[in-house]
């Protein structure tokens, strides 16, 4: 059947609501008809994957819209862009790349867009409440979205999330609809695991591998501490895969039981984890072994929740590196200036901590040597980090991590 | 005297376009595939790797991978090196994006049709044009 507009949707498509609109409401209309929605529906919110700079006609579209006259009809938040705009002088690009980049980042500030800068929209005020229809682009804030909060949102990208933001319409099919959040695949966590840090990026990577485009059910997970482990887990997932919502069965809101999360019906498939799956995940993730030395530690990719830097400092403040090494850690301008509004930063830089806001260090050039070994806790980071920018990474928990830093080579503890 | 063949498809975005085939039976994916200031084809596990698709009628079963591959076909559209055109077997609403977003800016349209591609073979001079019902015609040598 073919898509159905509304009087709206055609006043939209018409021009009525100027030329800016029109454009994006026929790109959504493209859109929709390319992956056979029925409808449009309207969106409480949108997160835009769009302020990194990789090439002209990225930044020419934005301008055009800029040029119809175009704002966001619904809150919209913004992706990392290719700037840490905070702090200035943080990042190294091509001159002729630098013009075009900021200009990007601004240009959506124009047409309305939150100067959020952020992977992780679900830790500002824009975030979303259960049930909610959203358009959100980034892979990470896709997955959280879904899964942790229950919101509805597609895998949305380039142009298209910010056609929806424009219109405050989404294409009716997907993830918008209740009888394809259904689980698929099962994953059965064969050993009682303890609910470290570690083992929710481990598995997230393995689930991520294996569930294809079928949404996947874990049972088994250990109770997570907070939810930042579920973000760290669904990030994981969705780097080794295309996995957009996930259900966690007594932990995530639409799997209070295994029912609840197949909809009553039978998984499709059902894979066993073992511990040993776990650990040869998170080994892969690491091109060192213990004991190399230490150029730099990246933490906060997502970006770090005001939670997760309440676990840094004191353990900063105790393992005292020396200061020699960086700790770059990543997060959102809002949570920085909550850090600095209530002085928790004061004296940390004596440790070798230094905020990233606005971008992340494996998108864009900030690292300032690029030829040891960089430590994180992030499966996300050491995934692509050494495609992105070329460094070698070891992979352990944010304890390891400072602890690493302090020592000046690779240390691990327990897995 | 040449022989020529005809089929119908769907258009996802119409448009008018003639050029050498360039055919392969494996997805590529425009985003880490194609090198938007040539052309030239880039993803090392992908046979046509080296080629170039400039000006080619690109013939596929689908398009693959992250929606980036929809800036990386407008970028390579701007740049003139995209494809003269694109044949697909199934809807593929990242590249129908790419090319849409492409003509809105530079009013530059390189048609996407979903037909059958069994049968046709790289180097095939091949036309699409539309049948004036809205429906896409494709015409090869025939066989």
């Amino acid at each position: 059947m073919a898509l159905e507009l509304d009087a709206r949707d055609q006043s939209m498509l018409d021009g009525e609501h100027g030329a800016a609109v029109a454009a994006a409401m026929k790109i959504l209309v493209a859109f929709a008809d390319a992956v056979g929605a029925q409808r449009l529906l309207d969106i409480s919110s949108a997160h835009i994957d769009g302020c990194l700079y990789h090439g002209k006609a990225g930044l020419d579209f934005v301008e055009r819209l800029v040029e119809g006259g175009g704002r966001v009809a619904v809150p919209t938040t913004l992706n990392v862009g290719s700037f840490d705009l905070i702090h200035p002088g943080m990042v190294k690009m091509p001159a002729g790349d630098e013009a075009p980049a900021r200009r990007l980042m601004k240009a959506h500030i124009e047409l309305g867009c939150q100067a959020t800068f952020t992977c992780a929209p679900y830790q500002t005020r824009f975030r979303p409440r259960f049930g909610e229809q959203i358009a959100w682009g980034e892979s990470n804030a896709i997955v959280f979205a879904n899964s942790v909060i229950g919101a509805r949102t597609n895998r949305y990208g380039d142009f298209i999330d910010l056609c929806c933001a424009m219109t405050g319409r989404a294409p009716a099919w997907g993830l918008h609809l209740s009888e394809n959040r259904r689980g698929r695949i099962l994953f059965e966590l064969a050993d009682a695991l303890e609910p470290s840090d570690s083992v929710f990026v481990g598995v997230g990577l393995v689930v991520g591998h294996k569930s294809g485009d079928r949404v996947p059910v874990i049972a088994g997970l250990p109770q997570p501490r907070d939810e930042d482990q579920l973000k760290a887990f669904g990030a994981a997932a969705a780097t080794t895969g295309a996995v957009a919502l996930f259900h966690a069965v007594g932990i995530t809101p639409e799997a209070a039981t295994l029912d609840e999360a197949f909809h009553g019906l039978p998984p499709e498939q059902t894979i066993h984890i073992s511990r040993a799956d776990i650990a040869g995940a998170l080994a892969s993730l690491s091109s060192v072994p213990d004991g190399a030395p230490l150029s730099a530690v990246s933490l906060g990719t997502p970006h770090f929740s005001h939670e997760e830097w309440l676990r840094l400092l004191p353990m900063l403040r105790e393992i005292a590196p020396a200061g020699n090494i960086p700790i770059y850690v990543n997060t959102g301008r809002a949570t920085l200036q909550r850090l600095q509004d209530e002085g928790a930063l004061a004296g940390m830089e004596a440790f070798g901590l230094t905020p990233v806001a606005d971008t992340c260090t494996y998108v864009t050039a900030i690292l300032g040597r690029l030829e040891g070994v960089v430590m994180t806790n992030s499966g996300k980071w050491a995934h692509y980090a050494p495609g992105n920018i070329g460094v070698s990474v070891a992979f352990g928990d944010m304890e390891d991590c400072i602890r690493s830093a302090a020592a000046g080579h690779v240390v691990r503890g327990r897995l | 005297m040449k022989r020529f063949a005809t089929r119908t498809g769907v258009f996802q975005l119409a448009g008018e376009a003639q050029g050498q085939a360039l055919v392969f039976s494996q997805a590529l994916s425009f985003w880490g595939g194609i090198d938007a200031g040539t052309g030239d084809i880039i993803d090392h596990s992908h046979p046509g790797l080296g080629l170039n698709v400039a000006g080619k009628v690109l013939v596929m079963p689908s398009g693959r991978g992250s929606s980036s591959s929809s800036s990386v076909l407008a970028e390579a559209i701007r740049c003139g090196t995209a494809p003269a055109g694109i044949i697909i077997e199934r809807l593929d609403p990242i590249l129908a994006v790419g090319a849409i977003v492409a003509e809105f800016l530079y009013a530059i349209r390189i048609p996407l049709v979903v037909c059958d591609i069994a049968g046709i073979v790289s180097g095939d001079p091949i036309s699409i044009r539309s049948n004036g019902a809205g429906q896409a015609v494709v015409t090869l040598p025939a066989a």
